[in-house]
């Protein structure tokens, strides 16, 4: 079974191609960490590695709590933005006059300043899930749907020619054809979209909140701990990291024909 | 005399000021091979989609076992000029699709065309997806998918006009067999006048846009046909090379074995 073999390999190979990545990231912590041991820069203005990481460590059963509430929001607020992107989608490719109606508006959406906008859904929904739920809905939405639309549209004309010629109606042509041919399309959206999620989670934090990764940041700001602060923001990379390498593997999972294509030399 | 399974009469069609077929009459009778030959660009391929329903002829009629073709009616198999097979489906779920679309069970619909993969040469490649596949069995995939629609008449365009000679010989000699054996009538759309002779009963050959019938060929030979290089399909060969290089209008022809 050549397929089976494939993951396997492709794990192998990802070991080969991130050693670059590992040895820049390394430098550049080791840089850092020598750089403010030599200069003897205060810790209050930029801390060394070692004590984020230290620092970090003590205040881990606060991070993971407040990562937990960021994740939670950054999930929640993904999904519905998904929900919302798919059924316009369709709407959109159903209905074409309904783009040149529509589009307008969701561009103007993309317009919006974020620190504009973020204290003013806090201010309209609390300090609670919802704003930040919407702020992310309102980051995410439109990438995830011009992705869905265009993908639509990318089908091959000659495939719908042939479905049509079967007898296919126009629901058949689109489940089998169009809704295929979007996927490559819509999982480079969801890479973008995830980490502007995760972004727009925070930013919302950062504008009123109980719990969550902004709140805590702004804190450690305010309390004169620019290590916590990089802890936090260590916490948060880590985070998009690990939700942008889950699209990966889900993409993998979903589109098994793509990697054939990948295992030629 | 018999109903033809397809008749065109006068059939012209333009886009817009373009004009692409210029009254073209042609018929092709139930079992029959008919070959369409034509330079490119002359509208070759417009005839098809008028036959599967994407487009519309402006005049003309279309008559399907004596009776008008609706739009709809979905008589045809049609293969397209490039595969146009699915990348996100497997071999054997790409020969299926007619009858999937034609309302059967995914399961029902495979265990109706798996008997046919060993004889289209596709044998344990069921599960592979076509990139995985050579430029010849994907034409067979396409034309595996063609001919289990059963439906009263196949479409091809160009279906080997992407190979090279030599994989393109031997699969004009398999579907020659396999046409005898399952008695298909085919309308093959084609620029190769080897292929046209080697397999047709009779063969139109168009102008170049806007399309009009040159001329005719009936050629009544028995399939299998003799090997390239007999006299008798040579001659006819270098007569349709003729007609296209000259470009003349002239009555049909008819070929008989001596
Ligand atoms: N939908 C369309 N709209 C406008 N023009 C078209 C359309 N389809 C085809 N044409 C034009 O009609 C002409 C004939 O096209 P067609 O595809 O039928 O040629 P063909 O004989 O099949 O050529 P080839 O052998 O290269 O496939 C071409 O000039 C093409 O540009
Ligand atoms: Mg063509």
């Amino acid at each position: 079974m050549p397929i089976r073999s494939v993951p396997q390999r492709g794990i192998a190979r990802l070991l080969v191609h991130a050693w670059p990545a590992v040895l820049s990231v390394t430098t550049l912590v080791l840089a850092w960490e020598a750089y403010v041991q030599l200069s003897g820069i205060s810790p209050t203005a930029l801390a060394a590695p070692s004590r984020v990481l230290v620092q970090g460590f003590e205040q881990r059963h606060a991070l993971a709590s407040h990562t937990l509430a960021t994740l939670q929001a950054t999930l929640l607020g993904f999904s519905c933005s998904l929900g919302a992107a798919f059924l316009f989608s369709l709407l959109l490719d159903f209905f074409r006059p309904l783009r040149r109606a529509l589009f307008p508006v969701f561009i103007i959406t993309q317009t919006l300043p974020l620190v504009a906008i973020a204290p003013l859904v806090v201010l309209w929904f609390g300090f609670g899930l919802t704003p930040k739920i919407v702020l992310v809905a309102l980051v995410t939405f439109f990438p995830m749907l011009v992705a869905l639309v265009q993908g639509y549209d990318s089908a091959d004309h000659d495939i719908e020619a042939l479905l049509a010629s079967m007898g296919a109606s126009r629901r058949r042509i689109f489940v089998a054809a169009r809704l295929p041919s979007a996927l490559p399309y819509f999982f480079a959206g969801l890479r973008i979209s995830i980490t502007y999620a995760v972004v727009g989670a925070i930013f919302a934090e950062y504008a009123g909140s109980v719990r969550g990764l902004g709140i805590y940041i702004l804190n450690a700001k305010n309390n004169f701990r620019p290590d916590l602060v990089l802890a936090a923001v260590f916490v948060s990379a880590t985070l998009t990291l690990c939700l942008f390498g889950a699209t990966i593997l889900l993409q993998r999972v979903t589109m098994p024909w793509t990697r054939l294509v990948e295992r030629k030399p | 005399m018999s109903l033809a399974r397809l008749e065109l009469k006068s059939v012209s069609k333009r886009f817009g000021e373009l004009e692409v077929l210029d009254d073209i009459s042609l018929s092709v009778s139930r079992g029959e091979f008919v070959s369409i030959l034509g330079p490119s660009g002359a509208g070759k391929s417009t005839i098809l989609q008028l036959l599967t329903g994407a487009l519309r002829h402006d005049r003309g009629e279309i008559l399907c076992d004596g009776a008008p073709l609706e739009s709809n009616s979905h008589r045809f198999a049609f293969m397209p000029q490039r595969d146009a097979l699915m990348p996100w489906r497997r071999i054997i779920d790409n020969a299926t699709l007619g009858l999937e679309v034609q309302g059967m069970t995914r399961a029902a619909a495979r265990e109706k065309v798996q008997p046919l993969i060993a004889e289209f040469g596709l044998a344990g490649f069921e599960r592979h997806y076509p990139s995985q596949l050579s430029g010849g069995m994907r034409q067979r995939v396409a034309l595996l998918r063609t001919v289990v629609q059963q439906r009263s008449m196949l479409l091809l365009d160009e279906p080997f006009g992407a190979l090279d000679a030599l994989t393109r010989a031997r699969m004009q000699r398999w579907l020659s067999g396999m046409w005898t054996h399952h008695n298909w009538t085919v309308l093959l759309i084609t620029h190769d006048v080897r292929e046209a002779v080697l397999l047709s009963d009779r063969i139109y050959v168009l102008s170049p846009r806007p399309a009009r019938i040159l001329r005719h060929y009936d050629i009544s030979l028995s399939h299998p046909r003799p090997p390239a290089g007999d006299p008798m399909l040579s001659a006819i060969e270098a007569d349709i090379l003729q007609t296209l290089l000259t470009l003349e209008e002239r009555p049909c022809r008819t070929f008989v074995p001596l």
